[in-house]
């Protein structure tokens, strides 16, 4: 039978190691519990896509991998993703589609605006170099009160017609194909932005940079090639 | 010399505190164990890959995603987690008498208080953003550092 005095002496080591184990098991099984699991969107879901005359597409249609993203153009993880995705782009160039889809969140204040100011453009033919100025003035429109005029001027820097610009804005048209993108990446579970899927897989957050995604993209050309 | 060796013995195996030092350390331990919670969860977010997207908290997911939440490409909340956890246990050895995890145990809380000052800087004035979990954790910080200089020196 151990002696008080050596259960005092031992007890200190016993409670710091069941807090180290419980801190590793609660971290473990968070940690597993938060892992996006991977997506892959059914075939219905797939045909959907392409049937959509509206969707918003760069690069060839036959490419063997296409890469669809569910993007908020208030988010700046995505405005990041979006410099380095061009770049992956004007690489792969025939072998590469890239669909974007709206995901506006209510929490990023001009979000939703910013994606009729991208489908407005669209609707003058325009939609991906509405979609690149966003991006890229990103830091600038994100933190003024009043939007609508800086979307006006970035319309008529791309040589937009102004007044269809500002009708289609706020136009049903316009809030229908952002309501129907949001829509799509509901219905596949997209919860963050960036979400990416690259031949209808989707892509891990911890893969969202340059490396990862041309790594994942080399991979879906090595697979179709085998495929076919 | 006998009272030499004697304080060299007390420094490196426990000695009998009063009371109250000892529930003011057993007190610092129970409230480590929330910060390390409030850590572990972020360091958990950002191996998810949920600080690297867009979700839930805006203001969080700026702070949480900005260059300052990593300190040579380690993320800063899971030097919080060593942080809390190394807290916990010189709080744990201190309230069984142990003379030097005082002294650690200071040590540790000022550093982290000074961190939490630097931090609450970049937050406000550098991303101006506040994330409730950052917050938290620094409510706890200020938590020990009082407590820490409000226990008396010696037993």
């Amino acid at each position: 039978m151990p002696s008080f005095k050596a259960i005092k002496s031992f007890l200190p080591f016993v409670i710091i190691g069941l807090v180290a184990a419980l801190t590793i098991t609660i971290g473990a099984l968070l940690y597993r519990a938060k892992r996006v699991a991977a997506v892959t969107m059914s075939e219905e879901q797939t045909v959907a896509a392409q049937a959509t005359d509206s969707v918003h597409a760069r690069g060839s249609a036959d490419a063997p991998v296409t890469l669809e993203e569910f993007g908020d153009f208030q988010c700046p993880p995505c405005g990041r993703l979006a410099g380095s995705l061009h770049e992956i782009e004007k690489d792969y160039g025939t072998r590469l589609r890239v669909i974007f889809r709206n995901f506006p969140f209510a929490s990023h204040e001009h979000a939703r605006e910013a994606a009729y100011a991208a489908e407005a453009a669209g609707l003058q033919g325009h939609f991906w170099e509405m979609h690149d100025l966003l991006y890229r003035e990103q830091a600038n429109w994100s933190k003024t009160k009043d939007v609508q005029p800086l979307f006006t001027s970035y319309a008529g820097m791309l040589g937009l017609n102004l007044d269809r610009f500002k009708t289609d804005m706020s136009s049903e048209k316009v809030k229908e194909k952002v309501e129907s993108d949001q829509n799509r990446g509901e219905a596949l579970g997209v919860k963050n932005t960036p979400t990416i899927f690259i031949n209808n897989q989707s892509v891990p957050p911890t893969s969202l940079n340059p490396i990862a995604l041309r790594a994942a993209i080399d991979a879906a050309v090595r697979e179709k090639k085998a495929s076919e | 010399m006998p009272s030499q060796s004697k304080s060299r013995v007390q420094q490196s195996t426990a000695v009998a505190l009063p009371r109250g030092t000892v529930i003011v350390y057993a007190v610092v331990a129970l409230i480590s164990l929330a910060g390390l919670a409030d850590a572990t969860y972020l360091t958990v977010q950002n191996l998810a890959g949920e600080t690297a997207v867009c979700g839930g908290s805006p203001d969080c997911f700026r702070v949480l995603g900005s260059v300052y939440s990593k300190i040579a490409g380690i993320p800063v909340a899971a030097i919080g987690t060593v942080a809390y956890f190394a807290v916990f246990t010189f709080a744990t050895f201190a309230a069984f008498g142990y003379q030097r995890a005082r002294t650690f145990l200071a040590v540790t809380v000022f550093v982290m208080f000074l961190s939490t000052l630097w931090f609450l800087y970049v937050q406000a004035f550098l991303l101006h953003a506040f994330c409730r979990y950052c917050l938290f954790s620094a409510a706890i910080t200020f938590l020990l550092t009082g407590l820490i200089v409000a226990t008396p020196r010696r037993p």
